[in-house]
């Protein structure tokens, strides 16, 4: 097995990491390992979730020629990394992925559940509606309450057509 | 441009507003944060673009019903001298303070709304409220967000709720606090394990200045942490519950202390009163601290007549900024101690020695 990292020498370090629901796995060369500053698995997690995205994206791959940038206002993860604040909203679009682990980590839930802007409460509460209705659609169509489904059906496309379209303000 | 120092409420007016529990729990603050969708965050947009936010945010504020009469500046108006005052006002962060070019402020005439713009987000709004009043607060900021959402495009995830530039403000963007003097459990030495039960509840204590500060004159704020995955008034409904524990414990251990301690406590309230009264030469530091212990002798009975306003006006007239704003001379350090010492000596010479019985 290759290192991740330098993809020269053999890995001899191997990470498990689960964050989340996530599992991560990395395979290290001795060399990198060090480099990376992984000599205790616990720290370098605890390390990783303080100072910013997950370990899998930083050591992903293609991560490494290409970084990710916002394509709004051209912010990257080592920005992230430097100052722990994003660089404009659409950022939390850009690093979707990365920050998923560290939202869990930080606060009670994922899901906002709060006050919204009046504008948007109502599509909201449709967004809420829907998932809803799609969720007894799934177990509908799994135990093959057909009568079920297609009124369910019915009903999911009435109110999904009811949905303004975002760029309504 | 409205004059600051004319502007704000003098430090005895201040001093002089009352709330619920207010001999433990000083102020009550609600904060929401909230940015515009086609805005890069203040730490990451250029000048010219945070110009731009401050030229579109600043009127908006300032046109709010609440805000009639206000006090609105962009911060490179400000002095650094009047910066620091509306810190030791608790009325802007100390990291608002260091802002120039392209940051803003709103302050209203009561005091009772402050909005930070181009802070660490486009919008911090605030609410204050004396004594404990952090339902009032969340209330007042609330209507004040939706009147400003009508004029603002917020950006607004239907997953993550109000997008913030840092990551642990995200979705409410609340942060309700509350400032609280604790000499009891100080003196009681039971704050430490109080501090690490509110820290377990995922709420933070902070010094008086907030993040990062240290909690002169027994003064900590308490205040909620995460933001994400709760409704504000499930926030709001526990910081009041554990807030009214602390009060609870403050007043048990003062208390306490009366009963198993009394020489104790006499002890520091009489040293205090001793050192604030007679000193030539105080810091701003040991001023706060033994003003704590005075504001403790008041609420014990100590100083018949005397009111606690008259120690929480000190607490702010006795602070570096005001001081100096006071005084038209550029002060040293040095200076600003013996001015210091003398003005709590003359506040103090009608206050009798403290009764002990």
């Amino acid at each position: 097995m290759q290192c991740c990292v330098c993809k020269e020498k053999p890995a001899t370090v191997h990470l498990t990491q689960i964050v989340g629901e996530k599992m991560q796995k990395l395979d290290l060369c001795e060399d990198c390992a060090k480099a990376k500053g992984i000599n205790d698995p616990t720290s370098f997690a605890m390390a990783d979730l303080m100072l910013g995205l997950g370990a899998s994206q930083e050591l992903d791959p293609s991560a490494g020629a290409i970084e990710i940038k916002c394509p709004r206002c051209g912010f990257s993860q080592a920005d992230f990394k430097k100052s722990g604040r994003l660089g404009c909203p659409e950022c939390y679009q850009t690093f979707a992925e990365g920050l998923a682990g560290l939202l869990k980590t930080m606060h009670k839930g994922t899901r906002h559940t709060g006050k919204a802007p009046e504008a948007l409460r109502k599509s909201r509460e449709t967004g809420d509606r829907l998932k809803l209705l799609q969720k007894k659609l799934n177990i509908a169509i799994e135990t093959e309450d057909f009568e079920s489904a297609a009124a369910l059906r019915d009903e999911i496309k009435a109110l999904s057509g009811a949905i303004p379209t975002k760029a309504a303000k | 441009m409205k004059d600051l120092h004319q502007f704000l409420i003098s430090p005895s007016q201040a001093a002089q507003q009352h709330g619920p529990n207010d001999r433990i729990v000083m102020s009550s603050r609600v904060r929401l944060a909230r940015n515009l969708r086609d805005f890069a965050f203040p730490g990451w947009a250029k000048k010219p673009e945070r110009v731009k936010i401050l030229e579109a945010v600043l009127p908006a504020v300032g046109a709010l019903p609440e805000m009639t009469d206000s006090f609105a500046e962009a911060m490179d108006n400000l002095t650094a001298l009047d910066k620091q005052v509306l810190v030791e006002r608790h009325l802007i962060s100390r990291e608002h303070a260091a802002k120039n070019i392209g940051s803003g402020l709103v302050l209203n005439r009561e005091e009772s709304f402050c909005v930070m713009i181009n802070e660490e987000d486009h919008l911090r709004m605030q609410a204050l409220r004396p004594g404990f009043q952090i339902r009032e607060a969340w209330n007042a900021i609330d209507r004040l967000d939706s009147a400003l959402e009508k004029k603002l495009d917020y950006a607004f995830d239907n997953e993550l709720g109000y997008l913030t530039a840092c990551p642990t403000n995200l979705g409410t963007g609340i942060r309700v606090s509350a400032m609280l003097h604790l000499p009891g459990l100080v003196l009681a030495e039971q704050i430490n394990p109080i501090i690490q039960s509110v820290n377990k509840l995922g709420l933070a204590v902070r010094g008086l200045y907030g993040e990062g500060t240290e909690a002169l004159g027994n003064i900590f704020q308490v205040s909620n942490q995460m933001t994400l995955g709760e409704s504000e008034t499930t926030i709001v409904e526990r910081l009041e519950k554990v807030l009214s524990q602390i009060i609870e414990h403050e007043e048990n251990a003062r208390q306490t202390l009366l009963e198993k301690k009394k020489k104790v406590v006499f002890n520091h309230i009489g040293r205090a009163y001793g050192i604030l009264a007679n000193a030539h030469s105080i810091s701003s530091k040991e001023t706060m601290n033994l003003l704590s212990l005075l504001r403790l002798g008041i609420d014990m009975g100590s100083f018949p007549g005397t009111e606690r306003a008259l120690v929480d006006e000190l607490f702010l007239t006795t602070q570096p900024a005001h001081l100096q704003k006071q005084i038209s001379d550029k002060l040293s350090a040095e200076e600003r101690d013996l001015i210091r010492a003398d003005m709590v000596r003359e506040r103090l010479k009608d206050v009798s020695r403290p009764v002990t019985k």
